[in-house]
């Protein structure tokens, strides 16, 4: 039994920014429990899992590929050693930090507007973290003993090098994946528990069950829950700060003209929220139209994620600027050529490209309340935001690498089909769990939203 | 509502929660325990042989030295197997008519090497030379285990990189005067951490940090 269902009915009678007016605790049970308790999977869905799976065989072919012949399918070679896995790996785990901000940092803070966000946001970065941890495996000579990254009771005798900042990654990722999943998880136990107890079928109320882990909703249970979740919260917010942190050293420790520079961490990090944020939108906005989510992902939400891009991407600016003002008052003539090279020599398009992406286009148009608010306008930017901090990070590996001290050490990077088949089917994957994620489970946290729904009930009492 | 679980499943839950850190550090020891057991390393079996040479009989009986057979131990990487030739320089004047010896008649008649069962073999990314090891005072028995009291020979120890390592970066814990080094009844004094420090000195052993370059064996 769910005590909080049976309450005294509380409904939501003026809207309020944050939830659409006439919820109760019952109907944002059977609106967002309803996405998965229910016999009829929609069409749609089936249609887009089956898109996303044909990229996850493209992935499947392209590793195995891959495992049987070795890196030299493709496009790298000295002196461009690190291709597109490099780039995807920074990529996806840079997406993933908008959920840990969304989940840990606005929980501390107290902000209502991550309630109806933070569950798929979550899961988000937890498949990022997925598709960005199979990178630095694929790009190993041998993957199969990846294990040889962890210090762990050999019969070698040898640690891994910790001056490595490789190594640092290791870690920092699996703590990463670790304090995530962690945090994700035991938000989901109480709506688990109303799954099971909602379900109708037997089968399904066992999984659920045993899933909440002998939830019963007392006030013992939700003070420990709530204990459990700040701490989690509280370990989890350096990491929003620390993961990406710890990627910029794989860069900034090296001594490639381009790689070199203190700038790095926190303009990665800008750039991790950034590209996180316009996923999180690029997901909450067909989620909410398909699923008919308005009343929970309201239009304050998305404006909110907005300006949160805009402030982000204003800090990703400013640190381009910094950038390359730093490599002409430097005077290092190595320097100046990396920057000159990349805003005129063979990789220009991209390097121009990029700065149109993550530049002039959102800082132009999100200004604008109007295309903020509007849907198929704030898709459309977050689209370019993500093309643009992939093209960001592809220009930090590609162009630092391709002409550094020695010109008769230059070279180009020409990726082949496989480098494009594992990007796009590491979207696939992502997409693949997505899916499986909003079928299986609550996509909104239901426990949380009932939460709102009193203190919205109970603000406008007063 | 009825209940969808049995009571049992209380305990079940709490002691899988419980059971899963055991079972996890069991399984992580049993890992560490066959990787350093017999079935896997071979150290201690007896494998079996064309024919039943005993380096007990031959070192500790009759006095032979290890350089009789294995020539090349001082000079080269590798140590040497002896040719059948060498058998019979005395097996063509003793026992003779030895059924055991049949497979060493009929090699040096036909021409054909006795195929030995290996027992110490290195992987060939490693590069190992016996000379060095030979003339800086690491004994035969300190890598070969007891092979005078060896009726048939065995893998005295687990060749792997650990164990390498291990010497490598503690030389003066099993390093001997000179003259002992093909003495299989040398056992170390009860002052060799003295005298090892007094012989990494004096053999020119270099530092750890040289000898554990990961190019001194991997070239």
């Amino acid at each position: 039994m769910d005590p909080v269902i049976e309450e005294k009915p509380s409904l939501v009678t003026p809207e309020s920014p944050w939830i659409g007016a006439g919820q109760s605790y019952a109907s944002v049970t059977d609106k967002i429990g309803g996405i998965v308790l229910t016999e009829k999977t929609p069409k749609g869905w089936f249609l887009g899992f089956g898109i996303a799976i044909i990229f996850v065989l493209i992935l499947n072919m392209a590793i195995s590929y891959l495992f049987a012949v070795g890196v030299g399918i493709w496009g790298i070679n000295v002196p461009i050693a690190w291709g597109f896995a490099i780039v995807n790996f920074v990529w996806w785990i840079g997406i993933g930090h908008a959920g840990t901000l969304i989940s840990a940092f606005l929980l501390l803070m107290r902000q209502k507007w991550r309630t109806s966000i933070n569950r798929f946001a979550e899961a988000m970065t937890i498949f990022a973290v997925m598709c960005a941890g199979m990178f630095p495996l694929l790009h190993m000579g041998r993957p199969w003993l990846f294990y040889w990254m962890f210090p762990y009771p050999d019969t070698m005798g040898v640690w891994p090098q910790f001056r490595s900042p490789l190594v640092w990654d290791v870690f920092a990722v699996s703590t990463y994946f670790t304090v995530s999943l962690l945090f994700w998880y035991t938000g989901l136990i109480p709506d688990f528990g109303t799954f099971r107890d909602k379900a109708k079928n037997l089968f399904v109320k066992k999984i659920y069950g045993m899933l909440s882990m002998g939830w019963r909703g007392s006030a013992v249970h939700w003070k420990r829950h709530e204990t459990a979740s700040l701490l989690l919260a509280g370990i989890a917010t350096p990491l929003v700060v620390s993961v990406h942190t710890v990627v910029s050293f794989d860069f900034t420790i090296a001594l490639v003209p381009g790689w070199h520079s203190t700038i790095f961490p926190p303009y990665f990090v800008a750039g991790a929220i950034y590209s996180g944020f316009a996923m999180v939108v690029m997901l909450g906005i067909p989620l909410r139209k398909f699923y008919h989510l308005e009343a929970f992902i309201t239009e304050r939400h998305l404006n909110n994620m907005a300006k949160l891009l805009l402030a982000t991407g204003f800090i990703v600016t400013y640190s381009y600027v910094m950038e390359t003002f730093m490599a002409f008052y430097s005077g290092d003539q190595y320097e100046r050529y990396m920057m000159m090279n990349r805003m005129t020599g063979p990789y220009a398009p991209w390097y121009w490209l990029l700065v149109a992406c993550n530049i002039v286009i959102p800082m132009t148009f999100l200004w604008s309340h109007k295309i903020r608010t509007n849907t198929v306008s704030l898709f459309l930017i977050a689209t370019t935001v993500q093309i643009g901090m992939w093209l960001e990070r592809f220009i930090i590996v590609v162009t630092s690498l391709h002409r550094d001290f020695m010109p008769s050490a230059w070279g180009m990077y020409y990726p082949t089909k496989w480098d494009w088949a594992v990007l796009t089917g590491s979207m696939g994957l992502f997409l693949t769990l997505f899916y499986l994620f909003i079928r299986v489970m609550p996509a909104i946290s239901i426990f949380e939203v009932r939460e709102l729904v009193h203190k919205t009930v109970e603000e406008s009492a007063h | 509502m009825p209940q969808i679980f049995h009571r049992s499943s209380n305990t079940i839950a709490r002691v899988s929660i419980y059971g899963a850190a055991f079972i996890l550090a069991g399984l992580g020891y049993l890992g560490w325990r066959v990787n350093f057991s017999s079935y896997y390393t071979n150290v201690g079996v007896h494998d079996p042989q064309p024919v039943p040479f005993s380096h007990k009989h031959h070192v500790s009986g009759l006095g032979i030295d290890c350089r009789y057979c294995h020539v090349s131990v001082e000079n080269s990487s590798f140590a040497g197997i002896p040719p059948t030739h060498t058998c019979m320089s005395c097996h063509s004047k003793i026992w003779v008519n030895s059924p055991m010896l049949e497979p060493v008649r009929y090699s040096y008649f036909t021409n054909n090497s006795i195929e030995w069962t290996r027992v110490n073999a290195l992987p060939d990314f490693v590069y190992f030379n016996h000379g060095i090891h030979i003339h800086k005072g690491i004994g035969c028995t300190t890598c070969h285990g007891p092979v005078g009291d060896m009726p048939i020979t065995w893998k005295a120890n687990t060749l792997y990189m650990r164990w390498c390592i291990n010497c490598h970066k503690h030389p003066w814990r099993y390093v001997r005067p000179r003259q002992y080094v093909f003495s299989v009844t040398y056992k170390p004094p009860p002052n060799q951490d003295a005298l090892g420090r007094r012989l990494v000195k004096e053999y020119k052993i270099k530092d750890a940090t040289q000898v554990t370059d990961c190019y001194t064996c991997h070239r």
